[in-house]
């Protein structure tokens, strides 16, 4: 403050005072700290727990659907996981043509992103949003928008994953 | 930068708003709501269109003149190609200007309608600015029924649009002088606070304006700002007392944090933004007060961040911009 009252004692036209305060008093460091102290921080370790809440409840979701699958249909054990997780994606996706998905996304955090509804939410709400352009241009092109790098890279680390564990554990 | 208009007014001035506009403060005050964000139309594009046009045809209806009085149709929106302007301005058959200033479109439009009036040739101009929270989501950020989780800084796009007309004869609210701002940027990267990048740009708009018309905050019965929110509206107060001196007392507020009743409206988080926040709550409150003689002199400063997600994603930073409109009840 007092540099200030100091710089309009001497007279200096405001240009030049303008310039010599975005140099001196509020550059780019300063006013991030300055930001900071405003801004509030999200509350991550709440977020943290309700994720890991929903998140539990869904794998457990899961779970119940495989151990119903395994003990009252006898199907096997590898197919059970398989349809299992075409449930869940059953699941999520309805929820988000019906339109409420989001609403839980938004209050259950990362919760119901992580797992496999995650995924298929993604996928069915970039294809709900581009339904209009037409299935090409629209669907067709936009249907990966949000999922398109966790297709890649999933595949991606699947191959390096694959080659080390051939190299190392022999299969 | 700063013009001083001597034969600029306000004639009328119109607004319709969305569902959470009309649950917000001023949710009476709109001459027009919608109960969902498709307005009768089949795509939310349309639907900002059909918004543009409403709010055109009630303003008509306030003026009592007709298009063809209209010498320049200027329209704002924050969409790529100003679309939503672009395709309504087809209806009107006038002389159109689409112009891009992110949220701060509503004062570039009434500088450069100001400016046209100089003109002897033109003596009415349409100002129109519209936002829509699901077409400024879809462009800008996710997908609509994503629903990402969002964090308290973010603020929320008005769904809504707003026209006023502006005239060479003489009415109640003058348009006596506006600021254009600079662009700044003092390397903000993170693309929900927009208060933060938006603050100085507004700071040093004011200071401009302040330095260049000879006045200081006591002059002004109000500056209202346009889309900082709650977090931004703190940082702009504590900018302006560090890096010029002005402190800017209980004469300032936020359109963003007024807008909305952030307590009964979570989804809201900080408050509203988009170009048409300031509109709304100019058009609606602050022009009645001005008419009831409650407010004399204001200043309107609308900020505006212009983000762009591809620069973002190249780890740009967010530039941001303010211009300022002084508004004054004449006798």
């Amino acid at each position: 403050m007092l540099f200030f009252k100091l710089i309009k004692k001497f007279g200096i036209n405001y240009q030049t005072f303008f310039i010599l305060i975005l140099v001196i008093k509020m550059d780019k460091e300063s006013y991030k700290q300055m930001t900071s102290k405003i801004v509030p921080q999200e509350n991550k370790l709440k977020n943290g727990i309700i994720a890991f809440v929903v998140g539990g409840l869904v794998g457990l979701l899961g779970q119940i659907i495989v151990f119903v699958l395994e003990n009252n249909f006898n199907v096997p054990h590898k197919d059970a996981t398989s349809i299992m997780i075409v449930i869940l994606i059953f699941i999520a996706s309805l929820c988000t043509a019906l339109g409420f998905f989001d609403n839980l996304v938004s209050k259950a955090k990362a919760g119901l992103i992580v797992p496999i509804t995650g995924f298929a939410h993604a996928m069915t709400s970039s294809m709900i949003d581009y339904k209009k352009e037409g299935l090409v241009t629209g669907i067709g092109a936009n249907a990966f928008k949000l999922t398109g790098s966790v297709i890649l890279y999933g595949v991606v680390s699947a191959y390096v994953f694959g080659i080390i564990r051939y190299l190392f554990f022999g299969g | 930068m700063t013009i001083n208009f001597n034969n600029v007014y306000l004639k009328a001035t119109s607004t319709v708003a969305g569902k959470d506009e009309k649950e917000g403060n001023f949710g009476k005050l709109y001459d027009k709501t919608y109960d969902d964000y498709y307005a009768g139309e089949k795509t939310f594009e349309q639907s900002e269109v059909k918004m543009i046009n409403d709010a055109v045809n009630i303003v008509f209806n306030k003026a009592k003149i007709k298009l063809e009085n209209i010498d320049v149709v200027i329209g704002a929106d924050l969409l790529n190609q100003i679309t939503p302007n672009a395709y309504a301005s087809v209806k009107f058959n006038r002389p159109f200007l689409g112009v891009y200033n992110a949220c701060a479109s509503m004062c570039e439009e009434i500088i450069i309608g100001s400016s046209l009036l100089q003109n002897k040739e033109i003596s009415n101009v349409l100002c129109n600015v519209s936002s829509h929270n699901m077409t400024a989501e879809r462009q800008y950020r996710n997908p609509v029924e994503y629903g990402c989780p969002k964090p308290k800084r973010s603020t929320f796009t008005v769904t809504g649009s707003a026209s006023c007309i502006l005239t060479n004869e003489k009415q109640k609210i003058k348009v006596t002088s506006a600021t254009i701002g600079t662009t700044t940027d003092m390397g903000v990267t993170d693309i929900y606070d927009m208060g933060s990048v938006m603050a100085p740009s507004a700071a040093r708009t004011i200071y401009e304006h302040l330095k260049d018309t000879n006045t200081t905050v006591d002059d002004y019965d109000l500056i209202l700002t346009g889309d900082l929110g709650v977090y931004g509206k703190e940082i702009l107060n504590v900018y302006m007392l560090e890096a010029y001196d002005i402190d800017l007392k209980d004469k300032h507020e936020d359109s963003a944090c007024i807008i909305y009743q952030r307590k009964k409206q979570p989804q809201v988080k900080a408050g509203g933004s988009g170009p048409a926040c300031l509109a709304l709550v100019t058009y609606t409150d602050i022009i009645n007060k001005m008419m009831q003689g409650k407010l004399k002199k204001v200043l309107l400063v609308a900020t505006g961040a212009l983000m762009s997600p591809t620069m973002n994603n190249q780890k740009l930073s967010l530039p941001s911009i303010s211009h300022a409109v002084c508004l004054e009840v004449v006798k």
